[in-house]
């Protein structure tokens, strides 16, 4: 079973990698732009066929290792 | 005093700091991440450096290693525990200090020698600084800027538990001073019982006059106290 997990900057923690890329696309000429976060993208292959458990798998990844919970905020999906 | 120095596949400040505990006579030894057994030590610090190239996030991948278990179990039994720059952000991504280092503020890789000020004095790592006295050290870091939890931030400040912070050369704390936007000039901090100290200056890289000063000496000293 594969799955996507995107982590994302929690919403009061400043992202100036995000505003440097907004930056340069104003520079590029796309001035409608209005905001910009950057985030990590992961995608995972479990062994599990049980889909409740194979995202309780990933889910404890998530919070041991791949994200940092006091700054980030994560979703997982099915792919 | 005997003391450990736990070496990562990317650490590479991990001599400069044995050269400085050496310095002061501590009985020093390195410790390779993958050992499961630590030297009994009674001072144990994490270096700088880039430990596994500062993959997924600074310290991240160092934070989960096997040496690491029992540099927890030594710090909750009272061990004195160091980490100076990568060390300080291996050290909140253990949990024994809490917070996070995010990436500096101007998007920069910063090398250069700044003022930070002494908060507190009475701690096994500071006893002789005085409180209030302005140090030159070096930072060398690209994730300095400390982050944390409003509940956290008043916790430190209620129990004295910052460490040192970043000033300018008369002592001024400011925004002008602060090379990277950490919350509150904050450049260390202590846990709660005072025996973990996680700092981004480099005190090893100030030990000697002729090649830079002797401002981080007094650190180490004060352990051997």
């Amino acid at each position: 079973m594969k799955f996507s997990v995107t982590v994302t900057l929690k919403k009061d923690v400043l992202d100036p990698q995000g505003k440097a890329v907004l930056n340069t696309l104003n520079n590029l000429g796309m001035n409608s732009l209005k905001n910009i976060r950057q985030g990590k993208f992961f995608e995972i292959e479990v062994n599990e066929d049980n889909q409740e458990k194979a995202v309780k798998k990933i889910k404890d990844m998530c919070e041991k290792l791949l994200v940092n919970l006091i700054i980030e905020d994560y979703k997982i999906n099915k792919l | 005093m005997r003391s450990s120095v736990i070496v990562f596949p990317g650490s590479n400040c991990d001599r400069d700091i044995a050269v400085a505990l050496e310095k002061m006579q501590f009985k020093n030894q390195m410790v390779w991440h993958k050992e499961t057994i630590l030297p009994k030590s009674d001072l144990i610090v994490i270096p700088g450096g880039f430990s596994y190239g500062d993959y997924l996030r600074s310290g991240a991948i160092a934070g989960k290693s096997l040496i690491i278990e029992e540099v927890i179990k030594a710090a909750n039994s009272g061990c004195l525990i160091l980490g100076v720059c990568n060390g300080f952000q291996i050290l909140t991504e253990t949990g024994l200090l809490k917070g996070t280092l995010l990436r500096n503020k101007n998007l920069k890789f910063i090398n250069k020698d700044v003022n930070i000020k002494v908060m507190n004095n009475h701690t096994r790592f500071t006893s002789k600084y005085e409180t209030d006295q302005v140090l030159k050290i070096n930072i060398a870091h690209n994730e300095g800027n400390y982050f944390t939890d409003q509940k956290h931030l008043e916790e430190l400040k209620n129990q004295n538990l910052i460490g040192f912070k970043y000033c300018d050369d008369k002592g001024n704390i400011n925004d002008e001073a602060n090379p990277n936007g950490a919350i509150e000039n904050i450049a260390g901090i202590f846990n709660k019982n005072k025996n973990i100290l996680g700092m981004m200056p480099h005190p090893e890289r100030m030990i000697d006059k002729l090649i830079s000063n002797n401002d981080g000496l007094n650190l180490f000293s004060s352990l051997l106290n």
